[in-house]
């Protein structure tokens, strides 16, 4: 704080005092100007990267058929950057999660194969398998004191040859299950794309529309209703042209060949139709709003952030910092292991390679991208999702462009560097100011 | 010096850490609506007697009581229970979390798993004002944004928001500039005022000499004197603070000898 504050006579801002629109916009550049830039940097580069690649390619790359295909090139990523947030909240990292999204997904295969179990039933063991893994590290960071990075980097090896000792060496093993395969390869009947649709933005409104009665009943300060207003319409009209997209057929015909009926008798050799949503954004829709409603509302969520912002004050507090700790491992590893589900889906099968090369780089360069921050304490669920688009989009356009994969490699490595300069760059100007 | 019972009285506290013999035969009183300043130079014992006041860790022998009743603290929460808190020099600040979050760390009021934000935002308002705590411009902010005299008085916030009846301050200006000091002096004051028991450790004999009711004065590991601030001035309490004695007053020679420094 560079000025002396007087003792008395600061503006006291009434209770219940509701700001306009205007107001919640200056708020806003304030909070960015004093180092608090949350997810602007990803949102501002995901337009960007979105224009360019749609000016450069605009066959090819502003297509809905790219748009749906790269949302699903986007789903896995994002989902282990939901589980690197909790473990890069508290100021940790997780080299590993590519790995222990792999080995679940060889769990996975090999339960639904080998054992034969039923699939519900070899999701849970799949899960569960990641599960025990980050409890694994989260005990071996906690209670020993190993720093993250050792632990999980020997993990990352470790893990490799867990991968290969279940999937043996060189095989590939298809996953067997319509259900899980369904996740990634299959759409939402249109109309179930527009009830989901209508569902969040009533539930949106609700939500924050309870929050603001109730703090004003309460007589404290509260978001002012056209702010509310503005919010809600803007959530509606975003994820409305998403979904209207989504719901356009992006099946691309070949001459002399035509597209099947919705329903009755199917010529022969017509291509099917493709049209709605994925369900992998099902997917990761209910794992935001669950992960949010965690972190954001519970006490858990909250002890998290405190551990992160500074462990030391929440010992004092009586909060229990290993215990914690052990969780945030354990609920970033179930993530891998989702996200290992997901891959092994779209993939249609699991090998040794499944969440290997980039997977665990990209993962970690979403979360950062989003706003997450790598010194602990700083960061939201929806962070993973922006940066995971961004990676998306990355990673889908780039190849568009320049089929030299050297490049796209550097490409991706600087956006991760440019993240984490703003990431560094905010932190100083928070502590400094 | 109203109330006669003190809040909270040692007898004859002993600690050793070793061979270390740190407090000797120390008595302190304090009384609620007072502030009571423990002063004395570094390694005089001033933070070992305050932690084994807060439970962190035993005394060896002596009385603890606290409003009359001998008591035997063997945690730092039940410290709190009894109604102690303390407020340490590093104030123990999540700078990531809002006022409103770090007040209510560890001790979140919640309906059923979620968190009762409103509740809370209220009961820290409350609070604030109760101490006519002005310079807070939002209970919302985020703890990295405050200066050194705002998080003090968050942390000060803190410690009396759990009906507490002793508040033990440690260094509470050692960082502040002139008007932030003056600030969490005048919110010292305001404690004692609303009848808590204040217990003030600090280096610094102006801010003793303003707030302080009665100045209790370690000198290597044994409590010098404990007298009513009007009775001493700024020289005298110096010479406690150097030498264990000045004048008729502290140590006498024979105790200076007996604790092994002749």
């Amino acid at each position: 704080m560079s000025t002396v504050e007087q003792p008395t006579d600061v503006d006291v801002p009434e209770a219940g005092d509701n700001a306009g629109i205007g107001q919640a916009i200056s708020d806003y550049f304030v909070r960015v100007r004093g180092g608090d830039v949350g997810s602007l940097p990803a949102v501002l580069g995901l337009l960007v990267l979105f224009a360019l690649f749609s000016i450069m390619k605009p066959d090819t790359f502003f297509s809905t058929f790219n748009f749906a295909n790269l949302l699903n090139q986007g789903t896995a990523i994002i989902v282990l950057a939901m589980g690197l947030v909790f473990v890069l909240l508290l100021g940790e990292i997780d080299l590993s999660a590519g790995f222990t999204a792999g080995t679940a997904a060889a769990v996975l295969a090999v339960a639904l194969s080998s054992w034969g179990l039923a699939w519900p039933l070899a999701l849970v063991v799949a899960l569960l398998t990641g599960t025990a893994i980050g409890f694994f590290i989260g005990v071996l960071v906690a209670r020993l004191g190993i720093p993250s990075f050792v632990v999980t980097l020997a993990m990352f090896l470790a893990l490799q040859g867990v991968m290969l000792l279940i999937i043996s060496e060189g095989g590939t093993i298809r996953l067997r299950s319509d259900f899980l395969l369904a996740i990634m390869n299959q759409n939402m009947p249109v109309w179930a794309g527009w009830l989901l649709w209508a569902l969040v933005i009533v539930g949106y409104a609700g939500i924050s529309w309870r929050e603001i009665s109730r703090r004003n009943k309460a007589g404290l300060k509260s978001t002012s209703r056209s702010v509310w207003v503005a919010k809600t319409i803007s959530l509606a009209v975003m994820l409305g042209v998403l979904v209207f997209l989504l719901n356009q057929e992006r099946q691309i015909l070949r001459p002399g060949k035509e597209s099947c009926p919705p329903s009755g008798d199917a010529p022969i050799g017509c291509i099917p139709v493709i049209q709605g949503v994925p369900w992998a954004v099902l997917v990761v829709l209910v794992l935001v709003v669950v992960l949010t409603f965690v972190l954001g509302r519970t006490s858990f969520g909250r002890h998290v952030y405190a551990v992160g912002g500074n462990a030391e004050a929440a010992r004092r507090a009586g909060i229990n910092v290993k215990w914690i700790k052990i969780y945030c491992f354990m609920i970033g590893s179930t993530l891998a292991a989702t996200a290992g589900v997901l891959i092994a889906s779209r993939d249609n099968s699991v090998s040794p390679t499944t969440g290997g090369a980039q997977t665990l780089l990209f993962a970690v360069g979403a979360a950062v991208i989003g706003g997450t921050s790598l010194f602990g304490g700083k960061g939201r669920v929806m962070d993973a999702v922006i940066g995971g688009l961004v990676i998306a989009v990355i990673a889908n356009g780039l190849p568009l462009i320049t089929q030299q994969s050297g490049i796209q490699f550097v490409v991706t490595g600087l956006v991760l560097l440019i993240a984490a300069s703003v990431d560094a760059i905010s932190r100083k100007r928070a502590t400094a100011g | 010096m109203t109330s006669d019972n003190p809040l909270l009285e040692l007898r004859g506290i002993n600690k050793s850490f070793g061979p270390v013999h740190v407090l000797q035969n120390v008595n302190l009183s304090v009384w609620p609506g007072q502030v009571t300043a423990l002063v004395g130079d570094n390694g005089a014992g001033k933070s070992t007697l305050i932690k084994g006041v807060a439970g962190i860790y035993p005394f060896d022998s002596g009385e603890y009581l606290f409003e009359g009743k001998p008591t035997h603290v063997h945690d730092p929460k039940h410290a709190n229970a009894l109604g102690i808190e303390v407020v340490y020099q590093d104030l123990a600040l999540c700078d990531n979390l809002d006022v409103v979050h770090n007040m209510f760390l560890g001790r979140e009021d919640t309906n059923a798993t979620v968190l009762d934000e409103i509740t809370m935002e209220k009961r820290a308002t409350e609070t604030l004002q109760g101490l006519s705590v002005r310079t807070l411009k939002s209970v919302r902010q985020q703890v990295a944004s405050l200066s050194g005299g705002q998080r003090q008085t968050v942390a000060i916030a803190r410690a009396v928001l759990w009906n507490s009846k002793l508040v033990i301050l440690d260094e509470p200006t050692a960082a502040l500039g002139v008007a932030q000091t003056e600030q969490v002096l005048n919110l010292v004051r305001r404690l004692a005022d609303a009848g808590l028991g204040v217990v003030l450790i600090s280096h610094n004999m102006n801010d003793v000499m303003r707030v302080a009711d009665n100045v209790a004065c370690l000198y290597l590991g044994q409590m010098a004197a404990q007298v009513p601030a009007s009775d001493v001035d700024h020289t005298t309490i110096v010479e406690l603070i150097t030498a264990g004695r000045s004048g008729d007053m502290g140590l006498q020679p024979e105790e200076l000898a007996a604790g092994g420094v002749a």
